[in-house]
Order: structure tokens, then C-alpha cells, then sequence
């Protein structure tokens, strides 16, 4: 026997191991669930020790600096007890993840009020530009890296080969604020089509929304085509060919499951990195969403609000990674092993 | 690597235009602050201009020229960058390599630590480190720099994990060479081209983050300036003189651009694969043709040429006949021409060769021109020569199984799903209805192949086309799946092309067995002819000598006439 063999007939079922019971702890489903929680709980305990640490580490004394220049003693003890920064590190750090978990974080310096009231009023403007974006990204992305690929397979029109890497190229090495930044000059200061600031109508959404998609679209359009290319070299579309199968059936049904995995993985890690995309991007726009509430909160030094914001925003990455993940359990239940994250 | 290459490959246009755009800012960065710092950083009466012949930007606010800002301007921030790339890849490097070289649990636990960190946006990362430190240059460098780290360690110890495979590290190892040296002098050296291209990659992500850094307000401060810091400041500016932000626009996406060609440039060059190229082809137009009177041939080969357009023919010119019933057999080594040959009989040659032919034809079909699809599926049936990858790992395999069912002879899912359980147990496959619920992967590579075998005959072809049906497979599921050729053979009476590079193979099989060497029929054979050893080409005898070589331990004198 060989040892590919023995790993198939181990991974084919048939012959059930204990209890009913036992077998449903087996179920693959049931392991990735627990995997997939413990990866969750880890980052956020990893995500509430760094917040936690960003004050502690800074170099000086964090009252003094958190009061602000100018501030005379008294002011800076009021910061120093407002903080507990003259508890014991230990006891600070159990009072703040206490706070956290009672979805407590302090009250912004700056304006008094409470961090997670803060975080709720600004959530939803990043999420509505985010999903936006990642649905349009998509939508334009597959279709057209797929198209592309189907169309210079085997060196076909190289025009339109060169054409698409260079305008794809061109796109994405233009920073997402660069991009913003034109955008506004263009379609808000010249055409006045859209505002160019501020998230009051449903016009506003616009602009904020192009810029943050149109990196990641060209990204993503060329990964889809690279794969595309390289599954259209499968023997697999051989078989389907000597099937004589139409072409629209061949490419849905033996190309594009085969390109989700590997999209959707590399897809999952720049969505998050949207995430970062959108801090930029609702700078340029004065969009209210977290991005803008970290920029300020940086600059006036507001520490509780910073440390609530990159604490939800690293949630939220944790949280777009398991979901990626989890979609991906659902298209390939090969994928319910272990991590995919290795393309 | 690089010798295999001409210098004119390596100069692409990509690289040329990258190379001379970066030459180009550099000297700008070099240049600029020297003589163009007075313009850049004097404050004039001429403040908020437009465009003029003295100001080609205009002037802001302070009455500052603001093309030479932005070229005074590329020195800060090509040296921040360099420093954040420098960083990150430095740091990646050791810490990769380190990851690599310590033991398994340590490393198994820093991969899945690098592998989550590099999940999160490093921007992120950067205004954690940005809001720890006080904003300034070296701030901004420190914080993308360590931002960019866990990506490049990640990317760093799966590169050493590949290249440790290789046989000289393994030889390095075995001959008690220190992991410490193995890692810098036969790792790294094989490791170099990668990593130079991912540098080139870092150094573009730096210059996007730390001018986004700036952008934000967080990175360079004033008095100092980056193309970041000048894009900043001409956001207020914005409806009064949109101009101001052109500069820094264009700086920095003509760096970034030439950062990505030779990056791009750089990776195409290391990708040896060979650019394929189409060729159009000029296919006939009659679908059918003409069978004439008296050639009972169900296939007609008749000069048939395979090349690659304008370089090399494959197939020279080889003529032959299938009979209906006949299983004809093409033998010969690999690169004889005998795979393009089924492949074009079956009507699918790979896209970048030229197929040309006196006759061609399946049948009534002309095999030059494009048949009727559906007639294709069903009268010709094929099976190819590796299971393991012929079958759509993401499908069932009853879904997979009844495509020509469903889409040609227009069954329902239910009929489909019946007739091919019923055609799997003939192939002796164990439980059929649950394999069909299985993906590929869950099948043994003969009970692929035998599913396969299973699928090409429930449309009850006239012709199989087997190509190497056996070469992937153990001896012990060869011979099964030889038998289920000869089964349906015997009850179906199915013609048959069945191609393999072994005679013994064949031998039992075949009707006719046509010899091919370099494009090829070197010698055309009966059973009778080739049982009896009554061959006469070199070649032929060369490939009979190849057989009993396999059995030599066991029956060293007698072997070649006992095999069957």
C-alpha cells in the first residue's frame, strides 16, 4: 500500500467510529466551528492587549502628554486618575478589558462623550461605503477578470492582453487617496456632479465609494484572470471539452467554482485591507465614519477613542477573514481542514 | 538562472520605461533640493497663484513654487521609503528565516501568529505605532516599516520551506552542516530572485502608506514636506486652486509606476514560461463528408500533418484506418506524435498547433471542419490518460458523470443518475449511487478511471479514444482496467484507438497495432504478427526488449514470449 492511498482511504467514510455521539464531535463542521471561535477569541484578546498597550508605551508620562501642552499639574493628575494611570499596570489592564467586555471604554477626552455611543453613531457611515465597495469590487472584478482571461487564452488578442494590464496597472498604482483626490477635483470642483464632502445625501455616497473600489477592482480583476488562465490549462477543461460542452456551461460550471477558493481568499485579505483603505478615503471626504473619528482622535490624542476604534476595526478584520473562511467551508467542504490562507 | 536569457529579454519595454522613470526621479531627488529649495521654501508676496510661465503650478498660499515643492519633495520621500522598505524587508528576512530554523511547535505557532497578523490591514498596524509615537518622519518610517514586517516574514519562511526541500540542502544537511550556514550560503543565494521582486513590491506599498500617512496628517510634519504632506495641503485648497494637488499627484503615481513595471518586469522575467502564441485556425467548411463507395472505414486518416505553426511538424503525413468494431492501437515513446494524433482524430487539438489533413473524418464527420457537437459527444467517446486530474475537483462526480446525458441526450437528473449507477456497477465500482453524491477526491485513482470508462460508454459510441488509459495507474488497476476495455470490447463491439508507449499493453487488446516514432508509423502490425514476434523495424524491437525488462527478476530467460 502507498501512502497516498492509505490518506484516501482514511478521508473516505465508511467506517463509523464510535457512539452516535462521538461521531457528531467528529462532524467536520463541528471543528471548524471550534477552530474558527478559538481563532476569533485569540484575536481579541490579542487586539485588547495591544489597545490596551498603545498608552502605557508612550515614551514620556502618558498624563502629561494626554493632557495636552500647557496643562499645569493639577489638570495633569485629573488626567492621571481619569486614565488610572497610578494604579498598578496589572489592575489597569483587568479594568479596561472589564470595560470592554461591558462595552465600557471611557469617555472621549476631547468631547466627553462615551466611546462606544461614539463608535455606534460612526459604524454604520464605514460599513455602507465599505460593503459598497466590496459588492461593486466583485460584481465588476469576476465577471471581467474571467472575460479577459477566456479571451487571450492561449495568446489570443494580445491587444487586448496589453490593454487590460496597462490600464490595470496604471489604476492600482495610483493611491486610493490619489484617486480621491482627482476624483473630487474632477466630478465635485469642475462638473459639481456629486459633493465633494460630507455623507448628507444619497449622492455623497458616490464619490467616496468609487474611490475606495477602483484599487482593489483592478487587483482583483487581474487575480481572477491569472486563475482563469491557469484552470483553463486543466485537464479537467479538456474533459469537459471532449463532453462537447457549450461554452457557457463549461466556463460556469468547471471554471468558476474553481477560481473561488483563491479569489475569495486573496479578496478576503484586500477587503480587509479596506479597512485601512476607508480611514484614508473618509479623510478626504470628511465622510463621519471610524477612519475620520481615528485621524482626529490621533491628532487631539484622544486615547480612549483611539483605543476603541482600532479595536473595532481589528474585530472587524477577524471577522471578514472568518467569514471569508467560512464561505469557503460552504463552497469546498475540502476547505473545513485547516487554514486556506496559504496561496 | 539569468544566463538563459538574452539581455534584450531582460530590457522589455515595461523595464525600460520603469528603469528610466526611477533613474529619472532620482536624479530629481539628488538635484531639486539643491537648486530649487530657495523657490520651494521662500516665502513670497505672490501667494495662491495659477499657472504661470514663472510658476508652472502656481504658487500656495505662502506664495511658494509649487513644482519645485513637489520635486524638493521626492528626496524625503524616496529616502523614507527606502528606510520603511529597508525595515521591512530586513526584519522579514531574519525573522522568516529564524521562523524556518527553529523548531517545529515554535514555528507551526509563529506561522499561524504571522499568518492572522498579515490578515489585518497594515495600515491599521501603522496608526496603532503612529498613535504611540509622536508624528514625524521617523515615526512614519518606524510604523510602516514594522507595519510591512509579518508579510514579509510570512512570505520569507514559505519560500526557505520550499527551497529546504530541494536536494542540495537536504545533502548540506545530511553531510552536518550548520542550519546558521545552510540558511545564509545555500538558502538564501536560491532564495534571492524571489525576494528582490517582493522588495520591489514593499518599496511600492511603503511609498503608497507613508505618503498616505502623511496624507492623513499623521506623518511628516511642517515645516517639512512629503508628496503625502502636499497633497494635505492642498485639500483646503481644493475649490479655490484644484491645481495644488496635481504635484503630488503626479510624483507620486509616477513612482509608483515605475516601482511596479520593474517589479512586474522583474517577476515576468523570472516566469520561465514560455509566451504561447494563437494561431487562427483555417477550418473547412462541410461538417460532413462524403464516405465513398466501398471504404467501410468507420475512421479515415489520410496525411495527416500536426505543427507548430512556422517552426516544427509533429505529425508527418500519417495515414491509417479504424474499422467499426477494430481496436487499433498507437504505441510509441512520448513525443512521437501519438497523443496529438488521437487528440485530432477525437477533434480536440490543443489550440496552438496547425492540423492538416487529406482526410479526416469520424464516420460521416468531418474532422477538419467543426461537427455537430451532440453528434460528437455521443459517437465519440474519450478517456484520458490521468484520473486524478480529469475530473472537476469542484463538482460531484454524478454531476460530472451524466454532463453528456443531460446535455446532449436530453435525460432528466433522475434517468441520468439511474443509467450511470447501472454503468458503474458493470465497472465493478462499490456502491455506485454513493460515489456519485462523492467528489473526485474522494475516489481511488482506478475507480476514477473506471468511472470514466463507465461514462464513455453509456451514450454507446461508435469509437473510444483512450489515451494512456493505464500509465497512471498501479500494475494491480491496470490490469483491471484493461479488462473492462476488453469487456466492453467483447459485448459492445465498440471500435477502439487506444494509445500507449507499452507493447505489452497492447498486446492482449488490439486488433492492429501502429508503431510511431517522431511524428511517424514506423511499422504496422497484427496481433497475430506481433504475438509471433514477426517485427522488423529497430524500433519496434527496441520497444518489445522494454517489456520484459519489468519482469526480469522473476522469469529472466522466457519473459518475453510468457507476457500477456
Amino acid at each position: 500500500m502507498t501512502a497516498p492511498s492509505i490518506a484516501e482511504a482514511s478521508r473516505t467514510p465508511g467506517t463509523p467510529a464510535g457512539s452516535a455521539g462521538s461521531r457528531y464531535l467528529r462532524h467536520p463542521w463541528v471543528g471548524f466551528s471550534l477552530r474558527r471561535l478559538g481563532g476569533l477569541l485569540l484575536s481579541f484578546a490579542v487586539l485588547v492587549i495591544v489597545t490596551f498597550l498603545i498608552v502605557p508605551l508612550i515614551p514620556g508620562d502618558p498624563a502629561v502628554i494626554a493632557a495636552g501642552e500647557g496643562a499645569n499639574p493639577a489638570q495633569i493628575a485629573a488626567v492621571r486618575a481619569e486614565l488610572g494611570l497610578d494604579l498598578p499596570l496589572l489592575t489597569q489592564f483587568l479594568n479596561y478589558a472589564s470595560g470592554v467586555l461591558r462595552l465600557d471604554m471611557g469617555a472621549s477626552f476631547i468631547s466627553g462623550e462615551s466611546v462606544s455611543a461614539l463608535i455606534f453613531t460612526r459604524f454604520p457611515f464605514t460599513a455602507e461605503i465599505a460593503l459598497l465597495a466590496i459588492v461593486l469590487v466583485l460584481a465588476i472584478a469576476v465577471p471581467l477578470g474571467m472575460t479577459v482571461a477566456i479571451l487571450t487564452r492561449g495568446g489570443r488578442n494580445r491587444w487586448l492582453d496589453a490593454g487590460f494590464n496597462f490600464v490595470t496597472s496604471l489604476i492600482y498604482s495610483v493611491p486610493q487617496y490619489v484617486v480621491a483626490t482627482l476624483l473630487v477635483v474632477v466630478f465635485a470642483v469642475t462638473l459639481r456632479w456629486f459633493p465633494a464632502a460630507g455623507a448628507a445625501t444619497l449622492n455623497s455616497l458616490v464619490l467616496p465609494t468609487a474611490a475606495l473600489m477602483l484599487g482593489p477592482a483592478c487587483v482583483i480583476s487581474r487575480i481572477v484572470r491569472r486563475e482563469t488562465a491557469a484552470v483553463l490549462e486543466k485537464d479537467y477543461i479538456r474533459t469537459a471539452h471532449g463532453w462537447r460542452l457549450s461554452v457557457l456551461r463549461t466556463n460556469a460550471r468547471y471554471v468558476l467554482p474553481n477560481l473561488v477558493t483563491t479569489t475569495l481568499t486573496l479578496s478576503g485579505l484586500i477587503l480587509a485591507a479596506q479597512l485601512g483603505g476607508a480611514v484614508v478615503i473618509e479623510t478626504v471626504f470628511a465622510w463621519p465614519g471610524l477612519g475620520q473619528g481615528i485621524v482626529n482622535a490621533i491628532l487631539q490624542r484622544d486615547y480612549p477613542v483611539i483605543r476603541g476604534i482600532i479595536l473595532v476595526l481589528g474585530l472587524l478584520a477577524t471577522l471578514i477573514i472568518i467569514l471569508v473562511d467560512l464561505i469557503l467551508a460552504i463552497i469546498d467542504p475540502r476547505n473545513l481542514g485547516g487554514t486556506t490562507h496559504d496561496v | 538562472m539569468t544566463s538563459r536569457f538574452t539581455v534584450r529579454e531582460f530590457w522589455t519595454s515595461a523595464m525600460v520605461t520603469g528603469a528610466v522613470l526611477m533613474i529619472a526621479l532620482i536624479l530629481i531627488a539628488v538635484i531639486a533640493p539643491l537648486t530649487l529649495k530657495q523657490a520651494a521654501e521662500q516665502l513670497s508676496p505672490n501667494a495662491a497663484q495659477g499657472p504661470s510661465a514663472a510658476h508652472w503650478l502656481g504658487t500656495d498660499d505662502f506664495g511658494r513654487d509649487l513644482l519645485a515643492r513637489a520635486l524638493v519633495a521626492t528626496r524625503l520621500t524616496l529616502l523614507m521609503t527606502a528606510g520603511a522598505a529597508a525595515i521591512t524587508v530586513l526584519a522579514g528576512v531574519v525573522i522568516g528565516l529564524a521562523i524556518w530554523l527553529s523548531g517545529r511547535c515554535i514555528r507551526e505557532a509563529a506561522l499561524r501568529v504571522l499568518e492572522t497578523a498579515v490578515a489585518y490591514p497594515s495600515l491599521i498596524f501603522a496608526l496603532v505605532i503612529a498613535a504611540v509615537l509622536e508624528p514625524g518622519v521617523s515615526s512614519a518610517v518606524i510604523a510602516i516599516g514594522i507595519a510591512g514586517i509579518p508579510g514579509f516574514a510570512r512570505i520569507t519562511a514559505n519560500l526557505a520551506s520550499s527551497v529546504s526541500s530541494s536536494e542540495y540542502v537536504i545533502t548540506a544537511r545530511l553531510l552536518g552542516v550548520s542550519p546558521v550556514r545552510i540558511a545564509i550560503r545555500h538558502m538564501l543565494p536560491n532564495m534571492a530572485e524571489p525576494l528582490l521582486i517582493l522588495s520591489a513590491t514593499v518599496f511600492a506599498l511603503s511609498l503608497v502608506e507613508i505618503s498616505a500617512l502623511s496624507f492623513i496628517g499623521l506623518g511628516v510634519q511642517s515645516p517639512n514636506y512629503d508628496f503625502g504632506r502636499l497633497l494635505n495641503d492642498s485639500l483646503g485648497a481644493l475649490y479655490t486652486q484644484p491645481v495644488e494637488a496635481v504635484g503630488p499627484s503626479i510624483m507620486i503615481a509616477l513612482t509608483g509606476l515605475s516601482v511596479m513595471l520593474i517589479g512586474d518586469a522583474l517577476a515576468a522575467h523570472a516566469d520561465h514560461r514560455a509566451k504561447r502564441r494563437f494561431f487562427p485556425r483555417v477550418l473547412q467548411r462541410n461538417r460532413t463528408v462524403p464516405v465513398p463507395a466501398g471504404d467501410a472505414a468507420l475512421v479515415r486518416v489520410e496525411n495527416l500533418r500536426i505543427s507548430i505553426p512556422g517552426r516544427q511538424e509533429l505529425v508527418k503525413g500519417v495515414s491509417f484506418a479504424i474499422h467499426p468494431g477494430e481496436v487499433v492501437a498507437l504505441v510509441g515513446e512520448s513525443g512521437s506524435g501519438k497523443s496529438l494524433t488521437a487528440m485530432a482524430i477525437a477533434g480536440l487539438p490543443s489550440e496552438d498547433l496547425a492540423v492538416e489533413a487529406d482526410v479526416l473524418r469520424v464516420a460521416d464527420m468531418n474532422m477538419l471542419a467543426e461537427p455537430n457537437q451532440s453528434r460528437l459527444a455521443k459517437e465519440i467517446s474519450i478517456v484520458y490518460q490521468d484520473p486524478g486530474t480529469t475530473f472537476n475537483p469542484s463538482l460531484r462526480m454524478g454531476s460530472q458523470l451524466t454532463e453528456v446525458l443531460r446535455t446532449h441526450l436530453g435525460m432528466g437528473g433522475a434517468k441520468a443518475r439511474k443509467v450511470i449507477t447501472e454503468a458503474l456497477a458493470a465497472v465493478n465500482i462499490t456502491e455506485p449511487a454513493k460515489r456519485l453524491r462523492q467528489h473526485p477526491y474522494e475516489l481511488s485513482g482506478g475507480m476514477r478511471q473506471r468511472a470514466m470508462i463507465a461514462a464513455s460508454i453509456v451514450t454507446s459510441p461508435t469509437l473510444i479514444v483512450a489515451d494512456e488509459p493505464t500509465t497512471a495507474l498501479d500494475v494491480t488497476v491496470q490490469a483491471e482496467v484493461l479488462r473492462q476495455f476488453r469487456r466492453i470490447h467483447r459485448e459492445q463491439g465498440t471500435a477502439m484507438l487506444f494509445i500507449s508507449h507499452d507493447l505489452g499493453v497492447v498486446e492482449a487488446l488490439c486488433d492492429t497495432i501502429l508503431v510511431m516514432k517522431s511524428g511517424e508509423i514506423v511499422e504496422r502490425l497484427t496481433s497475430g504478427q506481433l504475438a509471433a514476434r514477426n517485427v522488423h523495424h529497430h524500433y519496434t524491437k527496441a520497444l518489445l526488449a522494454a517489456i520484459p525488462v519489468l519482469d526480469l527478476g522473476r522469469m529472466p530467460a522466457t519473459a518475453g514470449a510468457d507476457t500477456r
